[in-house]
Order: C-alpha cells, then sequence, then structure tokens
C-alpha cells in the first residue's frame, strides 16, 4: 500500500470521527449543561465514532495493524465501547433520573429513547457473548455477534439521528452514513470471505 | 407511542379549531357527545416538585408558553386554574427551584407565563405543564417545540372532576 494511501485512511478516520466531535465542543448547548451531562453527551458522540472504528479493524482495513492486533484492538475497543455506554447512560441518569429511567423501561416520550436502550443492550450481549466464545463455537459466535453488531450500528445510528443535542446536523449524518456503509461493506466482506473458505474447503 | 402523538395533535388541531371559531359553529356529530379529557403525556410528571409559587414571569423571561384549560364535555373555558410550568431553559435545569412557576388563567381560560428561553434537554426542546388543584384530575403534559429556535410553546388542558 502507498504511503498516501495509508495517509488518507487514517486521516479519513480521525476526520470522520473528530470533525463531529469538534463541532460539539462549539455547541452553544454546552453553556446551559453541567459536566456531568456534558461527559455523558460526549461519551456517546465518542460511542458513535468507535462504532466506526470497530468493523475497519476486525476486517483489517487499517494500514500499519497486523490483522493480529486489529483483533487485539478489537477486544480492546470493545471494552471501551462498554465503558462509554456505562458514563453515557450514567451521566444522563444523574442530570435526569426519571427521564434515563422512562427510557430504560421503554416508556419515554422521545422516539430516540428505545433505538439507544436496544444497541446499548445488544453491546452488553456481545461483551458478555465474546467472554464466553470459545465455548460457543466460532460458528455460533459470528452468527450472534454479526446480527447483535447490525442491531447495533442500526440503533446507534437512528439513536443519534433522531437525538437534537449538542452534535452539529451534517457532521453527524456524515458519521452515520460512514458508520452504516462500513459496518454493511464489512458484513458482506466477511460473508463473501467465508464462503469462498467453505466452497474451497 | 404514535397513538399518543396522534391524539395530542388531533386535540391541539382540534381545540385550535374550537377556539378560533367558537364551540358552536364547528361541533360535528363526532363530537356533540362531548369534549374528551387530555390525558397526561409520557414524561409529563418528569423533574416535578409540587408547590411551585405564582408568578409573573419565570427568571428573566423571553420565552412565552400559553395554553387553554376547559371542562371536559361541553368545553366551557376555566377561569383562575392554576397551572404549573417548568422546563430547561437558559436560565436552569428542569429539576432546580428557577425553573419552576405557575400562572393562573383568565376569565377565557387561557394562561400565559413569560419565561426563559426552553432549549433542548435529552434530546428535545421541550416544556413541561402541569394541572395539580385537585378540583380536577391532575394532567401533566408535555409538549415539544418544532424547533428549539421557537420562542414560544402552547399547550392545551382539557379537565375532568376528580
Amino acid at each position: 500500500m502507498s504511503l498516501a494511501r495509508v495517509v488518507l485512511i487514517w486521516a479519513g478516520l480521525a476526520a470522520a470521527i473528530g470533525v463531529p466531535i469538534a463541532f460539539a465542543m462549539a455547541s452553544e448547548l454546552l453553556a446551559w449543561r453541567g459536566p456531568v451531562y456534558i461527559a455523558a453527551c460526549f461519551a456517546g458522540i465518542v460511542a458513535l465514532g468507535l462504532m466506526l472504528v470497530q468493523p475497519l479493524l476486525i476486517a483489517g482495513y487499517l494500514p500499519g495493524l497486523s490483522a493480529y492486533r486489529g483483533r487485539r484492538v478489537h477486544h480492546w475497543i470493545g471494552g471501551a465501547l462498554v465503558v462509554t455506554l456505562l458514563v453515557h447512560v450514567g451521566g444522563l441518569w444523574f442530570t435526569s433520573p426519571p427521564d434515563m429511567i422512562d427510557a430504560l423501561l421503554y416508556r419515554s416520550p422521545t422516539p430516540f429513547s428505545p433505538w439507544g436502550v436496544t444497541a446499548m443492550w445488544a453491546i452488553f450481549a456481545v461483551a458478555v457473548l465474546a467472554a464466553f466464545r470459545r465455548r460457543l463455537g466460532l460458528r455460533t459466535w459470528r452468527a450472534a455477534h454479526m446480527s447483535l453488531a447490525g442491531v447495533i450500528v442500526v440503533g446507534s445510528v437512528v439513536h443519534s439521528m433522531l437525538v437534537e443535542g449538542t452534535m452539529e446536523t451534517v457532521s453527524k449524518a456524515a458519521l452515520c452514513a460512514v458508520v452504516v456503509v462500513v459496518a454493511i461493506k464489512v458484513m458482506v466482506d466477511q460473508w463473501v470471505v467465508r464462503r469462498k473458505r467453505t466452497t474451497r474447503g | 407511542m404514535t397513538l399518543v402523538v396522534l391524539n395530542r395533535r388531533t386535540l391541539l388541531a382540534a381545540s385550535g379549531a374550537v377556539l378560533a371559531a367558537g364551540v358552536s359553529s364547528l361541533v360535528s356529530p363526532a363530537q356533540a357527545q362531548g369534549l374528551q379529557p387530555t390525558r397526561s403525556m409520557p414524561g409529563g410528571a418528569n423533574n416535578y416538585t409540587k408547590g411551585a409559587p405564582i408568578v409573573k414571569r419565570i427568571g428573566k423571561g423571553g420565552f412565552w408558553m400559553t395554553g387553554t384549560v376547559r371542562r371536559a364535555g361541553d368545553g366551557a373555558p376555566l377561569a383562575g386554574q392554576r397551572i404549573h410550568i417548568w422546563a430547561h431553559t437558559v436560565e436552569g435545569q428542569e429539576h432546580e427551584p428557577q425553573s419552576h412557576g405557575a400562572t393562573l388563567t383568565d376569565k377565557n381560560g387561557v394562561f400565559r407565563l413569560e419565561m426563559p428561553q426552553i432549549i433542548p434537554i435529552f434530546g428535545q426542546p421541550h416544556g413541561h405543564l402541569a394541572y395539580d388543584s385537585g378540583e380536577f384530575q391532575t394532567v401533566f403534559l408535555r409538549p415539544v417545540m418544532r424547533s428549539a429556535k421557537n420562542t414560544s410553546l402552547e399547550a392545551h388542558f382539557v379537565l375532568q372532576p376528580a
């Protein structure tokens, strides 16, 4: 891979995640929010960004990282994703307990809440299953992880797009679009790779 | 959830139309059996605290919360009813005392309270209103602004006896 291409891929990734964060940091809403609420907001934005990194890592699309290293980093970032969610939900709970409880109980008036809460449970499910993946067997684990990943991406993207918050609309839509496109591309690629393997074997 | 939104919209539209044209001219056969009471909205009571004082204005103002209070059945305007209003504004969060205030309806059942600009909280720019005086059944409303830039918001109550 040429150096230009390497630089382009990493710069593109940094921009896709960094630009929405920069716009959110300039949001005028921050002036009227406490530090805990702000931390909760940014934990959510970072989680969305990590969702872009995850498929790229596992598919080995990030130059400079070997397949082995990519997988290792994917596991660590999976753990980080759980932490960002805990900060997101915990911070929102602290800010307004009744609103967060409504969301968790699927009785919130806000249309984005069930999408986010469903994605959250799917992420927790992946984390739990990942701990037992050897016992599950590779085939079951992959099927479970792929389906849950689908739920996570769709849930998170719809959640983010419907929220009216600190994120600026265009940069948010762009990040969401890239997350969806990359997830689909990686899932299709993985599926093709496996089919090739099966037909060969 | 869709059902609730539709109900609210229908109700708002219906009450607006009735207000504009007068009760008698617009009563269709479907409404003849009487005006249905407003139901509390999901999340309407969040960060509610009882006993907010009646104020001329909440904080420095700049934003208008308006609406009407009527009686279920005949739709008669209810005067002197206390409506409690709170929201996340430029001057405070929902649970903070300075974000709360109450006002009374005039002889036409209309209330208007100036308050600080509402800003989005929990993903939606919205306000909270409560009727909780006891004479009629308690109702909590949670109207959402079409745009965070709006400088007014309205909500309408149709109350039934407790």
